[in-house]
């Protein structure tokens, strides 16, 4: 089915918003569970660390993730996916400064704000440059 | 093992799971299935593609690698710095993967690369 270009920019734009919460969370969560860990850097500690709630968490989101972007890379090139998706840098240095009270400073907010305007100049451009257009899933 | 080794493996790992995951579902074309089950369905079955799954190796070494590195650096080092990846994965998309840059993408790479690179500091 072909859909007009207005509602191929909105799956677009939805599913790129997808694509970065699952990644964010994601990672997060396994940030956090790694960071409370009850157990050691042995690798049987590590084992066991990955079967805690907060690592699970993390690796379902992540493999959501994936599916998703794969979707996503169906549609749209690597050379759009990459840079819009990098706004979830942004919400990282957030989650990271708010809620794992690590330092954030001056140079990773400026940061945050360059990965914003090259997301939206990306976003600006057509999302596929490449091949076939149409295929039956 | 020290961390910017670490991230030296995230990036070359990561680099070699995208271009292989963004050929193979160009090669794919479009998935226009948004029903929970039948997405799933069709997921399962891109999965296993040989050049994805072998993408999906290249993205378990860039995980465990990126796994240990969060467990010895801060979750705002580790993520921006393994973003070196976007320098190298937006010329081999124009290079391997004939992608059609114009100037708003390689300007809009570059400045989320230094953007990157500001956030790792």
């Amino acid at each position: 089915m072909q859909m007009p270009g207005r509602a191929v920019a909105l799956k677009v734009w939805l599913l790129t918003v997808v694509v970065v919460l699952t990644n964010v969370f994601g990672n997060f969560s396994l940030s956090w569970g790694m960071k409370h860990s009850a157990y050691g850097l042995t690798p049987l500690g590590v084992l066991r660390t990955v079967f805690t709630p907060w690592v699970l968490a993390g690796i379902a989101l992540l493999i959501l993730w994936l599916l998703t972007r794969l979707t996503l890379l169906s549609w749209a090139d690597l050379s759009f996916v990459l840079p819009v998706t990098a706004a979830g840098y942004v919400f990282t240095v957030a989650l990271g400064r708010y809620v794992l009270n690590e330092d954030v400073s001056w140079q990773r907010w400026t940061g945050a704000i360059l990965i914003v305007a090259g997301t939206s100049l990306v976003g600006a451009t057509p999302p596929k440059t490449t091949g076939k257009r149409e295929k039956a899933a | 093992m020290s961390a910017w080794l670490l991230v030296a493996i995230v990036v070359l790992s990561t680099v070699a799971s995208d271009l292989l995951q963004s050929r193979e579902m160009k090669v794919h074309g479009e998935i226009d299935e948004f029903r929970p089950g039948r997405w799933g369905r069709i997921m399962a079955r891109v999965l296993r593609r040989r050049w994805l799954m072998l993408s999906i190796f290249f993205m378990a070494v860039s995980f465990f690698a990126f796994l240990v590195l969060l467990s010895i650096a801060d979750l705002s080092f580790a993520v921006p710095a393994t973003a070196a990846s976007y320098a190298v994965e937006t010329v081999l998309a124009r290079l391997i993967l004939k992608e059609h840059l114009n100037w708003k993408r390689w300007a809009g790479a570059a400045l989320v690369i230094a953007g990157v690179a500001l956030v790792s500091m």
